[in-house]
């Protein structure tokens, strides 16, 4: 067992334990993380987001857990004093001493702090980490309460803008200092530092460029600014956010091998002087350069990881700096050399006040290739543009179309199809993974969707800036599949089942017919016909019997076809509850038929075996005896499970069947998206497992928890608590906005729960709506629902009741046989199909 | 099973001998199938409204042997007029048989003929 030393618990050095972790070699190696920071590795570039989320621990990278679950020692608060290579020894500031094999330095940067007279008064801060946005966020309340407003922030690059948002996000009116002629200036030229002024100044904040600060005046804080052109600036406090400065306090102290403007000097392999030590992120000098982003540091515990386990991998010869970003609420990006100018390059520039958008690209004379570029106010050529560039593309004939869009004809994409991208490209540079690694996720059958794709590459995990290409990539290499991912419905109709969904509401469009001449094209297939039948159902309320063609077959014949294609009989027991008569009823028909009987999971009885012929006369006796359709063919409400309750049971805390027979009598044939079932237990042991149902509810002190969005099958799901102790007509009144809000909104056959796990804020969101009415939609859902369920009627009675209708239960027009060609086998005391 | 799958063969237009009368154009259904009987075979017939065509094709699917084709959900896929079958949605072009799963199985289809609101299947026994 060798044993790693990891210096530095930021994003770079979670990110080596994180590889490392994942390696296949991981056993062979004892991980101990040293943090001074008091919490474990956080998300630093959002740090400005800490002030409206107010929580430290959404920005981590990793809970605490984790580290104890990959076995890596994580010691934070704890600082490292100094390191003897000669011993490979750490020691910390409690005078402990570690030993080491390979270290690893990942300690990262500090806050710049120019040498300005004053620059120790109180009311200046640094914005590096968590404890200095509190100690700013302290400040900015005792000002605000001295009812002095004005922040400053000396720095107009990106980490200046971030603060100066930071300060924004506080309340404060800001201003902005920065040294150089522009804003910033490693990324922007001029003009794209006006409009990002500009925009910025529309904001209320105030911008100061070519100001180089003299002295920091304020007898007890800080009062005002002197610059050295005589003029100043009132504030109130101040923020430095200048750049950064690597921590190589260690490294010099011990002798490795250091650059004159700071910076632990790397090989390609990630090694310092001393081969035993590694130096990763922002602390590393490579290629003489220090390197601000994460992605290039994340590379950088790559190949240290690599090297570590015995691999080969080396840090590439050039490190891209492109990055795109939102600064201030305005989309910012700059790619390859944003500035050059020299006879062998053109630029093209876009440049429009009216909407803030300064778009630049610089390209060989010749037009063969992209060389960089800067983007402000609409970034969203940011991937493709990058990508031309980085794989050297060649460019369209009129490169002017890459930044305005193809003028006249049909809108391309310049790349063609992402599909035509390099297996090489590198589609998220965070994570370098490659658009070839992205493809074989999918096409090796391990990933179908977006976010499986995620999960496997880590692609997009990070930044998420390549979000939209990880997205068409995926999207375009499942239909090389001859799978959609796009959610229109089919090739008839361009759009979601949601939007299908209110153009049927809005035109008022009343048949299959009518929505094919509007909004699609061609026959129909199976795929739209149920997808408009359920949109229908679920508008107008009406039974699959009115449109039956487009039915699916199972809704059309009002049964569910079996192996050898005769069907099954459900009719509706609401809450499982059945009288001794009715059962003899059920018993008496399944005997006159010889159906094969079994009890369903759903609390119901199952006839199996009836002829297409019988139905009709087999649902003739059962409605006459009282019983209804049971919906087991649809996508429809099914059961509403429930346990016995206080009626009978000693446990039961209130009477949970009485309960689920009110919900199954007013939801039943209500028809939505998939197929949705119900339960309701009378106390928390919970035998009516209405925790593995669309909706459960459970009776406790006080009244019902509602849960939703669970279900049993293939991926089962817990329901997961929306809201507690509600009365019979509350926990009702939810059910309907839950209900009509997920059948107004859901993809095709998608079930409750995979539509929570797709809605955007989850089921925090979904309380907001539904408990919380926050979209003002409450009553309407509830009026919808109570729209829907007034006009419910047994479909199985319509059936039989039109003569029209019976005819689809005839088995041949030209003839009254029955169809002579079905084989049963017997069965313990029953029957079933000759087996296929 | 086999057998079964011969009784069933493709006839052409101009191959067929017998114009078997099964009904008026009313006895069906429109934009879905229905199910016709001529001696020993079952077929379905359909009715696409959209484009007055009609089809006929085997009622039995080759997938699992079953009598099921005339209740399956008809439609198209690129324009050509297909069924679905009810029990696992293989799907079949109504013009030619051929599966259209890229499946190698496929089905036998009739020539229809309507005739003063009359239907006609013709086949060559």
């Amino acid at each position: 067992m060798e044993k790693v030393i990891v210096i530095g618990n930021g994003m770079v050095g979670y990110k080596f334990c994180e590889k490392l972790a994942a390696h296949p070699l991981r056993g062979q190696f004892e991980i101990v993380v040293f943090g001074e920071e008091s919490r474990p590795a956080y998300d630093r570039v959002h740090l400005s987001e800490y002030f409206s989320i107010d929580d430290a621990d959404k920005l981590l990278l990793a809970p605490r857990d984790w580290y104890a679950e990959n076995n890596i020692m994580l010691r934070t608060g704890e600082m490292i004093t100094s390191i003897e290579p000669e011993t490979k020894r750490v020691f910390t500031h409690k005078h402990d001493y570690f030993e080491y094999d390979y270290l690893v330095l990942a300690t990262g940067s500090s806050c710049f702090v120019p040498n300005i007279k004053g620059v120790d008064k109180p009311g200046v801060f640094i914005y590096r980490t968590i404890e200095d946005l509190d100690a700013i966020k302290d400040y900015a309340t005792k000002i605000k309460h001295e009812g002095k407003f004005n922040a400053s922030v000396l720095g107009g690059g990106l980490l200046g803008l971030e603060a100066a948002n930071a300060a924004k996000e506080l309340g404060l009116q800001t201003d902005v200092i920065e040294f150089a002629p522009r804003l910033m200036p490693r990324q922007l030229d001029k003009a794209a530092s006006d409009m990002l002024q500009s925009k910025i100044e529309k904001l209320g904040m105030k911008i100061h460029l070519g100001k180089n600060s003299k002295e920091i005046i304020g007898a007890a804080g800080i009062e005002k600014i002197d610059f050295t052109d005589e003029s100043s600036l009132q504030t109130d406090m101040l923020i430095i956010s200048a750049g950064i400065r690597p921590r190589d306090e260690l490294a010099l102290k011990c002798g490795l091998k250091t650059g004159e403007r700071g910076g632990v000097y790397v090989n390609n392999k990630m090694e310092t002087s001393d081969p035993a030590i590694y130096a990763i992120g922002e602390v590393a000098l490579y290629n003489n350069g220090i390197y601000g982003l994460v992605a290039p540091g994340y590379e950088m515990a790559g190949v240290a990881v690599e090297q570590i386990t015995g691999g080969e991998k080396l840090m590439s010869p050039s490190i891209d700096m492109s990055t795109q970003l939102k600064l201030v609420g305005t989309e910012v990006a700059s790619f390859g050399d944003p500035f050059i100018e020299n006879d062998e390059i053109t630029a093209i520039v876009y440049e429009n006040k009216q909407r803030g958008v300064y778009k630049r690209i610089n390209i060989a004379k010749d037009g063969s290739k992209l060389l960089g570029g800067i983007m402000v106010g609409d970034s969203s050529d940011y991937n493709t543009l990058f990508q031309l560039y980085i794989n050297a593309m060649k460019l369209p004939e009129n490169p002017e179309d890459l930044i305005l869009g193809s003028r006249g004809g049909e809108s391309k994409s310049a790349l063609g199809s992402v599909l035509d991208l390099p297996d090489t490209a590198q589609i998220c540079s965070c994570e370098a993974v490659s658009k070839g690694t992205i493809c074989d996720s999918i096409t090796s059958g391990a990933c179908c969707t977006f976010s499986d794709v995620v999960k496997q590459t880590k692609a997009s995990s990070s930044c998420g800036g390549c979000k939209p290409m990880v997205t068409d990539l995926v999207t375009a290499t499942l239909k090389s599949m001859g799978q959609e991912l796009k959610e229109t419905i089919c090739e008839h109709f361009e759009y979601s089942r949601q939007e299908m969904y209110d153009l049927v509401k809005l035109h008022s469009i009343l048949d299959f017919d009518e929505a094919l001449d509007r909004h699609g094209k061609g026959h129909g297939c199976e795929m739209c016909k149920p997808v408009l039948a359920s949109i229908f159902a679920s508008i107008y309320m009406e039974t699959a019997n009115r449109q039956a063609p487009i039915q699916d077959s199972n809704d059309r014949f009002l049964a569910n076809i079996q192996r050898n294609g005769t069907y099954s009989v459900v009719p509706r027991v609401p809450g499982g509850e059945i009288t001794p008569d009715k059962l003899m009823v059920l018993g008496q028909v399944a005997k006159k038929y010889d159906l094969y009987t079994k009890i369903t999971g759903g609390q119901r009885i199952d006839l199996f075996g009836a002829q297409l012929h019988e139905l009709p006369m087999i649902w003739k006796e059962l409605i006459d005896a009282g019983f209804e359709s049971g919906h087991a063919y649809g996508k429809s409400l099914r059961t509403v499970k429930s346990c016995v309750g206080s009626t009978w049971c000693r446990y039961g805390l209130h009477d949970s069947v009485s309960f689920a027979i009110r919900i199954e009598d007013r939801y039943k044939g209500l028809r939505s998206p998939h197929k949705l079932k119900g339960g309701v237990s009378g106390c928390i042991r919970e035998c009516a497992e209405a925790r593995g149902k669309d909706f459960g509810v459970i009776a406790v002190e006080g009244g019902w928890n509602l849960f939703v969005c669970g279900n049993g099958g293939a991926t089962p799901k817990h329901a997961i608590l929306l809201a507690e102790k509600l009365d019979d007509e509350t926990c009702i009144k939810y059910l309907d906005r839950f209900l009509v809000y997920y059948i107004r909104t859901a993809a095709p056959l998608q079930r409750t729960a995979p539509w929570l796990e797709k809605l955007e804020g989850g089921i925090d969101y979904l309380k907001k709506v539904v408990v919380e009415d926050s979209l003002g939609i409450g009553e309407e859902l509830e009026a919808e629902m109570q729209e829907l369920v007034s006009h419910y009627a047994c479909e199985w009675k319509e059936a039989i009741e039109d003569p029209q209708m019976m005819k689809r239960f005839k088995p041949f027009v030209n003839s009254d046989e029955t169809d002579d060609s079905l084989v049963f086998v017997p069965m313990r005391d029953q029957k079933m199909p000759r087996p296929w | 099973m086999e057998e079964l799958l011969k009784n069933y063969q493709t006839v052409a237009d101009q191959n067929a001998i017998n114009w078997i009368k099964v009904g008026q154009t009313g006895d069906f259904p429109e934009n879905a199938g229905a199910c016709v009987k001529y001696n020993a075979k079952q077929i379905a017939v359909y009715y696409f409204t959209r484009t007055n065509s009609w089809y006929a094709c085997q009622n039995l699917c080759p997938h699992k042997m079953e009598m099921v084709l005339s209740r399956g959900m008809t439609g198209d896929s690129q324009g050509i007029p297909k069924v679905a079958c009810p029990l696992h949605k293989k799907t079949f072009s109504l013009e030619d048989g051929s599966n259209l799963n890229g499946e190698e199985y496929s089905i036998a289809t009739y020539p229809v003929r309507i005739q003063e609101g009359n239907v006609y299947i013709g086949f060559a026994d």
